[in-house]
């Protein structure tokens, strides 16, 4: 099966749930587990978080959700055109965060990581931030 | 997302419903802060059992008041958890400083 779909949607605390749903609703397609449809949920609602809170820093903007399938697999790509991140290896360690006076977890990319099969992280500082997320449905189902 | 709050003694209990993003988690935060405030309480539980969705701004929050309660000493209570927000509570590490049920 190959089937893809494009969203773009403003840098709006209240789209992340948008968008999860929409990413949920388009993985649907691949018959997934609740557990594997809570996950892609769960790493889009990270990601898109993420565009929002640190690539734009709250300004306005534009972030782009790309979902594809391919055979068995689900792939999520979205991106910002904001600030980027200077150190990639540095923004994916557990419990770092740039803003740590809002109480965030700095668990976004830990949780993107243990979800999804791969996570690929490309940021360019003032270019923006596009993450791209693999995930292969019914690996249960088939054995892996 | 929607917030009800009973006090019992000194025990605030949360019960929450709906989905628990970055876009409510200040609200959630402010509220029970708000509570902790005005009354003297010193345990607090959290009733999960109609979140149906929560993601890492939920940990935040949940980690923000874990400290204000451990500076009461008092307890902190996370109950009737779904799967989905148990799964991210045992990824976060919280489920070994919290009693999660």
């Amino acid at each position: 099966m190959e089937n893809y779909m494009k969203l773009q949607f403003p840098a709006k605390a209240r789209n992340e749930a948008f968008a999860r749903a929409a990413a949920g609703a388009f993985a649907a397609q691949l018959d997934p587990t609740c557990e594997e449809l809570a996950d892609i949920k769960t790493a889009v609602s990270e990601a898109v978080t993420n565009a929002i809170v640190h690539g734009y820093a709250k300004k306005s903007g534009q972030v782009e959700m790309v979902c594809k399938i391919v055979q068995e697999e689900f792939i999520v790509i979205i991106e910002d055109s904001g600030e980027g991140i200077e150190n990639i290896p540095l923004a994916m360690q557990p419990l770092y965060s740039t803003v740590p006076g809002e109480e965030r977890s700095g668990m976004g990319f830990t949780v993107m990581e243990s979800f999804m099969d791969t996570l690929d992280v490309d940021s360019a500082p003032g270019k923006g931030t596009t993450i791209t997320m693999t995930k292969r449905i019914g690996q249960d189902r088939y054995g892996s | 997302m929607t917030i009800r709050t009973e006090q019992i003694g000194t025990t605030l209990v949360v019960k929450l419903s709906g989905e628990i993003d970055q876009s409510c988690a200040g609200e959630i935060r402010s509220d029970i802060d708000r509570q902790l405030q005005l009354c003297p309480i010193k345990n607090l539980i959290l009733d999960f059992a109609k979140v149906s969705f929560m993601d890492s701004s939920g940990i935040g929050m949940i980690l923000g008041r874990y400290k204000q309660i451990k500076a009461r000493n008092g307890t902190i209570m996370i109950i009737r958890a779904q799967p989905q927000v148990d799964r991210i509570l045992e990824l976060s590490g919280l489920k070994k400083i919290i009693d999660c049920g």
